[in-house]
């Protein structure tokens, strides 16, 4: 297990949030964090498919469920780094903002704003959305109680 | 003689331009958005992700518009458009014992760790047509209560497994599965293949084989150990990376079906497990998943192989909607050349058993009782 500090647990953890990030949020924000940087591409964004592995039993052999859509794209900033993105769904717009944010999270300068105004946002929401429909699920627990019986 | 006949070529665009028509119904009603599609009628999307093997709700949305609600149909051209594209990756298995859950019960255990959480379900509602919901009326906001942590809620199977009395997952051997988007089906097929096989197979083929089980055709006496319902990370390797990613999330059915087994001379008796895993809120499709897998299963456990569910090679080469779709529905194109052949040599056997016509030779070759009901 990699500590929450370890740059590679990092820039996992902020790529993962870019991947699940709500329709538009990644545009929208892009501007104001950017700073005029441009968006060269490399490779994508591409729309293709990723096999989707369960487990026998729950926890045993791995076996193939079904594939689902998925985009990729690579970007390079403007003389600097090159980022990646893979997200599920077919979204190219976003794949694109995705790796750009990955290249831009990589850049010293930039890597403070880019997690407090993106990635913990992102997990904001992700987590407000979560808990709503923990709470509702949780509202159709079962609670039991034992009926009085005819006998001491 | 072989005479190729061409036509139609005119009735075949106006079939489908009345078809696009059709679909389309009265331009005065409001056409179907995608949205309403995956949120009102989201478990027919998630019925044709599953068999369709891709997860897209809103691709399986388009599909199920553009076949009018003909699942299969839509199940069809999910399937071809999936073979035009790349594979770019392989997920890490998704660990449903980290599920955010929806819904998740068991029939076995009543107390058990997390609960049971019912969920949007349809079980102990009155089957009855509410003519309300005819009008669009406003419909209240879910009631909502503190919820434990969904770490809290172990897979019932993992609660049974320490005393040894269920029998484990097996262990993960790290190999890579065999897939028959891949190579074709062989048999015998490893248990990982018949799950994928099982996973995108039929949901009614797949009812009405696990429904034989329990009337007897196989040996199953089954419980259902736990169903759980809810999304799961999707987890992959990024090209030129050396770490996973988590790259969303999809909504899966898990259920623990959990059958009687009395042992064999190796095995202490112990009860056994049949495993469904779909794409989306798919439980019926679940459950008939875990009988069947069980149910072929049977030589694990020295039992008897007598009923269609328990035969590998019926339950595999039929379950597949698509395949059985093409094949039934290929009957109707045109046949007549084959039939005008059925019709000749039926005239020759007549005439040869009235002893007139013909040039006295009984009809050899081809004479079986296909050949006779197809010129019926």
């Amino acid at each position: 297990m990699r500590s929450a500090a370890d740059p590679t647990e990092r820039r996992r953890r902020a790529m993962s949030a870019f991947a699940q990030a709500p329709a538009g949020f990644l545009e929208a924000r892009w501007p104001s964090l950017a700073d005029g940087r441009t968006i060269v591409p490399v490779r994508g964004p591409e729309v293709g498919l990723v096999m989707v592995r369960g487990r026998t039993g729950g926890g045993g052999a791995a076996f193939n469920l079904g594939e689902a859509s998925a985009t990729r794209a690579s970007v390079r900033l403007a003389n600097g780094p090159v980022g990646h993105a893979m997200i599920l769904g077919r979204d190219l717009e976003k794949a694109r903002h995705a790796a750009a944010f990955d290249a831009l999270w990589q850049i010293d300068t930039c890597q403070a704003a880019v997690e407090r105004e993106v990635v913990a946002e992102i997990e904001r929401l992700i987590a407000a959305a979560d808990g709503q429909r923990a709470e509702e699920t949780a509202a159709t627990k079962v609670d039991f109680f034992t009926m009085a019986r005819g006998e001491d | 003689m072989y005479v190729a006949v061409k036509g139609g070529e005119r009735a075949i665009a106006n079939a489908h331009r009345l078809l696009d028509d059709r679909r389309r119904g009265d331009r005065q009603v409001p056409a179907l958005t995608l949205e309403q599609l995956t949120q009102q009628l989201a478990l027919a999307v998630d019925r044709v992700m599953a068999e369709g093997s891709l997860y897209d709700p809103e691709l399986a949305a388009m599909a199920v518009r553009q076949s009018r609600g003909d699942l299969i149909e839509a199940i069809f051209l999910l399937r071809a458009y999936r073979t035009t594209l790349p594979r770019f990756a392989v997920s890490l298995p998704i660990e449903t014992g980290r599920m955010r859950i929806e819904r998740r019960i068991s029939a076995t255990y009543k107390d058990l760790p997390g609960g049971q959480l019912l969920g949007p379900t349809f079980d102990y509602t009155h089957r009855l047509i509410e003519p309300a919901m005819a009008a669009d009326l406003p419909v209240e906001a879910p009631e909502r209560r503190v919820a434990e942590s969904s770490r809290s809620a172990p897979r019932v199977t993992d609660i049974l497994g320490d005393e040894a009395l269920i029998e484990s997952d097996g262990a993960a051997d790290g190999n890579d599965p065999a897939d028959l988007t891949r190579e074709p089906l062989a048999y015998p097929a490893a248990r990982a293949l018949r799950l994928q096989a099982l996973a995108r197979g039929d949901e009614g083929f797949l009812l009405g084989l696990g429904y034989s089980t329990q009337r007897g055709f196989g040996r199953t006496h089954p419980f259902v150990g736990e169903i759980r319902i809810g999304e799961v990370d999707v987890e992959v390797e990024i090209d030129g990376l050396d770490f996973t990613v988590v790259i969303g999330r999809v909504r899966v059915t898990e259920c623990q079906m959990v059958s009687q087994f009395t042992g064999s001379k190796s095995e202490p008796p112990q009860f056994t497990r049949g495993y469904g895993l779909v794409f989306g809120q798919m439980e019926r499709k679940a459950m008939a998943m875990s009988l069947v897998d069980r149910a072929l299963r049977a030589d694990e456990f020295d039992e008897e192989r007598r009923a269609p569910a328990q035969d590998e090679e019926f339950v595999l080469a039929h379950a597949d909607n698509v395949q059985a779709t093409g094949f039934v529905e290929h009957l109707k194109l045109p046949h007549y050349v084959d039939f005008q052949a059925e019709l000749q040599l039926l005239r020759t056997m007549r005439a040869t058993a009235a002893g007139v016509g013909g040039d006295g030779e009984p009809p050899t070759g081809r004479k079986n009782s296909d050949d006779a009901e197809a010129a019926r």
